[in-house]
């Protein structure tokens, strides 16, 4: 019994004290960022375009590019990020534990997931929504034409429920066929198991890439559920969310204003006051976020402007070849905005 | 020590109680009487609840999660017995081609993972079907498969048809009286009953005639296939005949051949166990060597064979939860899965899920025992 009690104790103890050391962080994020030399980037284990690594184990992606964004800000060296790959059952755990100091990793910003885990979504870099992908044999120019279709996706997700009330909605039968991962989805998709497939647009055009015959399938214009995906930090330090919103920011910015990673440092001494701004030759903006005046010409000369990150990896040029869209400036026909450097 | 595992367990519940009431959720089942909105893939289930998305409740779907269960643990058991019976005495066989073939079988299928072999046949499966705007048929215009699954005519019982149903409950019933005539009198008399073929002949005659008799009640409804209209109203129709998906096919068929290759051994070493001496006494009795397998080995070697085979049978019905991996709708992949993520109810809907396995198994368990005390060796 006494032997028990102590090792309850004991455990009781070991407990108390790691939640009591992750809960001290003494310092600030970017005090122990820069301390530690590099930016400790959360990704996910495999999304081409968004984050997935080449065989070298270089990561590359959206998601990978606003990491990298973010240490030029703060190092003016891009390359100063390490990155973990997580799961989306670890991905939260891994942030609020403070194993790693962004999470990027296509999560989708929720008013659960802002209000109850103790979150905060510093922006969207991508606005998805959930789509389907059909055979091109099939014909079919739009999801109004599926009447009948057998339709594979995930199980436990919310993609079930949109797809049952957008087929409800608009009176038309159809047939689950529900996995419970990703990659038998794909696998039964490709047999011919289901005429449609149907998950986040962006989850389409990587998992495509899988298939036998990826140019024999089209991705249909409908978008049935709203999906901003964005960066993720942990509530309670509101320097370091300021610091990774705004090389968001930035980054969209910077191809409003046409500046390209190629042109930037011409465009230094541009007439254009709002030019200047965001480059640092005018004003004290950096240093407001505890950064140097030349951070976000870091930025757009290492890691490019928004547009440049999007058709690097995700654009027409690329296998996953998503079109813009709603990703577009607002200028564009996009409703990509971001708040004005001044 | 009874203390600290009463401390233990009021720790537990106090702690799930304070968790729960941090993140704002309730205990109850109430949710039971929500509706569902999400679609489940044509079974057996759906059918009998006459399942609709956005109408049916949250029970429903626990039913239909217990019936798709329930349907491929049930024939899973009945298939795997008999290839397990078949492989158990072919091992045994004199001949060699026989031996080592089902000794090879169940070398392969018993060191596999079940979850592979799932993957497995279910690609094989899906990869050799003509897709869905094609078909083999089987028999011409009523029975015919593709990737959507296995259609069949579905028989459509009109009125009267009970009747029918009544006769085949007195036919059995009369065959078990016969048995039971048969093996008094081969008792006391010392001469054999026919009793495989008057039963047969009364289970078949008996509900045959008040079928005939009351106008045969049963309609079939045939699958109908289309190769005109729009694309995708192209091939088997929906709601015509009767679907068997691929993915419970697979499922069956997975089940079957695993478990299958563990019961071929328990009837090997059940079998093995009868002593020598009694093939030998009942060879020189004078019986054939079928006679002496059935009359003599057999019966001897049940009794060694049932309990382990009951681990068999229990086995086979909770492997069958790792249908969620191919899209089987069976209790864990729509009630577990798909609906725990919508309700949020984990202990409530882990609970009613651990109740229905622990049901299924003690249900068999109990069965087998009373089948056991019935073949055990009786000491006088």
């Amino acid at each position: 019994m006494i032997k028990i009690t102590s090792a309850i104790a004991g455990v009781a103890t070991a407990i108390l004290a790691t939640s009591a050391f992750a809960g001290a962080h003494g310092d600030t994020t970017l005090g122990q960022v820069q301390a530690k030399g590099f930016v400790q980037c959360g990704v996910s284990q495999g999304l081409p375009g968004f984050s997935n690594a080449d065989d070298a184990g270089n990561w590359a992606g959206i998601d990978v590019d606003l990491c990298r964004a973010v240490a030029a800000a703060v190092f003016g060296d891009a390359s100063k990020v390490k990155f973990t790959p997580l799961s989306a059952k670890q991905r939260f755990t891994a942030l609020s534990s403070g194993e790693i100091d962004i999470l990027s990793r296509n999560t989708t910003w929720t008013m659960t997931r802002d209000t109850q885990l103790g979150l905060n979504f510093a922006g969207v870099n991508y606005y998805d929504g959930q789509g389907m992908m059909v055979p091109a044999g099939l014909g079919a120019k739009s999801a109004l034409e599926l009447d009948g279709a057998n339709i594979c996706t995930n199980t436990g997700t919310t993609t079930e429920l949109n797809i049952t009330d957008y087929f409800r909605a608009n009176n038309m039968s159809f047939n689950l066929v529900a996995y419970e991962k990703a990659d038998e989805v794909v696998a039964a998709y490709d047999a011919g198991r289901c005429d449609v497939y149907t998950t986040d647009r962006s989850g389409l055009a990587a998992q495509r890439t899988k298939l036998t015959s990826p140019d024999a399938h089209v991705v249909l214009p409908e978008i049935i559920s709203k999906e901003p995906l964005g960066p993720v930090v942990r509530q309670g330090d509101d320097n370091w969310f300021n610091i990774v919103r705004w090389s968001l920011n930035a980054m969209i910015n910077a191809e409003e204003l046409g500046i390209t990673a190629a042109n930037a440092a011409s465009m230094a001494n541009d007439n254009n006051p709002s030019v200047k701004r965001l480059l640092g030759t005018e004003g004290n903006f950096g240093e407001e976020l505890g950064l140097s005046n030349d951070w976000a010409m870091n930025i757009v000369t290492q890691v490019g402007n928004y547009g440049e990150s999007y058709e690097r990896h995700v654009g027409l040029n690329t296998p996953i070849k998503l079109a813009r869209g709603v990703n577009n400036l607002w200028s564009q026909g996009g409703i990509l905005y971001a708040a004005p450097i001044r | 020590m009874l203390g600290s595992i009463v401390f233990g367990l009021w720790w537990i519940v106090e702690n799930t109680v304070t968790n729960l009431a941090t993140q704002n959720k309730s205990v109850g089942f109430g949710f039971l009487s929500q509706s569902a909105g999400f679609q489940i893939s044509t079974t057996l289930g759906t059918w009998l609840f006459d399942y609709e998305a956005g109408s049916s409740t949250y029970l429903d779907v626990y039913y239909i999660g217990i019936v798709n269960t329930f349907v491929v643990a049930f024939f899973g058991i009945f298939a795997a017995t008999a290839l397990g019976f078949t492989l158990g005495i072919m091992r045994l066989s004199q001949n060699f081609v026989l031996r080592a073939f089902s000794t090879a079988y169940i070398e392969i299928t018993r060191n596999v993972p079940l979850l592979l072999q799932l993957f497995f046949w279910y690609f094989a499966v899906l990869r050799s079907l003509p897709n869905r705007r094609g078909k083999i048929e089987i028999f011409e215009g009523a029975a015919g498969i593709n990737i959507t699954g296995l259609y069949l005519p579905a028989p459509i019982p009109a009125e009267g048809f009970s009747a029918t149903m009544i006769a085949l409950a007195i036919a059995i019933a009369i065959t078990m009286g016969i048995n039971r005539f048969a093996r008094i009198r081969q008792h006391e008399t010392g001469k054999p009953f026919p009793v495989f073929w008057v039963g047969t002949g009364v289970l078949v005659l008996i509900p045959l005639a008040v079928f005939l008799v009351t106008g045969s009640p049963l309609s079939w409804e045939f699958p109908e296939f289309r190769e005109t209209g729009p694309i995708l109203r192209r091939g088997y129709q929906d709601g015509m005949g009767m679907l068997i998906i691929p993915e419970m096919m697979s499922v069956w068929l997975a089940l079957t051949l695993y478990t299958a290759a563990f019961i071929a051994e328990i009837v090997r070493a059940g079998i093995l166990a009868v002593n020598k001496g009694q093939t030998e006494a009942a060879l020189s009795l004078g019986l054939k060597q079928g006679k002496v397998l059935q009359l003599v080995i057999i019966p001897q070697a049940m009794r060694i064979i049932i309990p382990p085979l009951t681990s068999q049978y229990l086995n086979l019905t909770k492997n069958s939860s790792l249908a969620v991996a191919i899209a089987y709708p069976e209790l864990v992949s729509v009630f577990a899965g798909t609906a725990l993520n919508q309700v949020g109810k984990e202990i409530e809907m882990i609970f009613m899920m651990m109740s229905v396995y622990l049901t299924f198994s003690i249900v068999t368990a109990l069965f087998m025992n009373w089948f056991n005390s019935k073949v055990k060796l009786v000491e006088r």
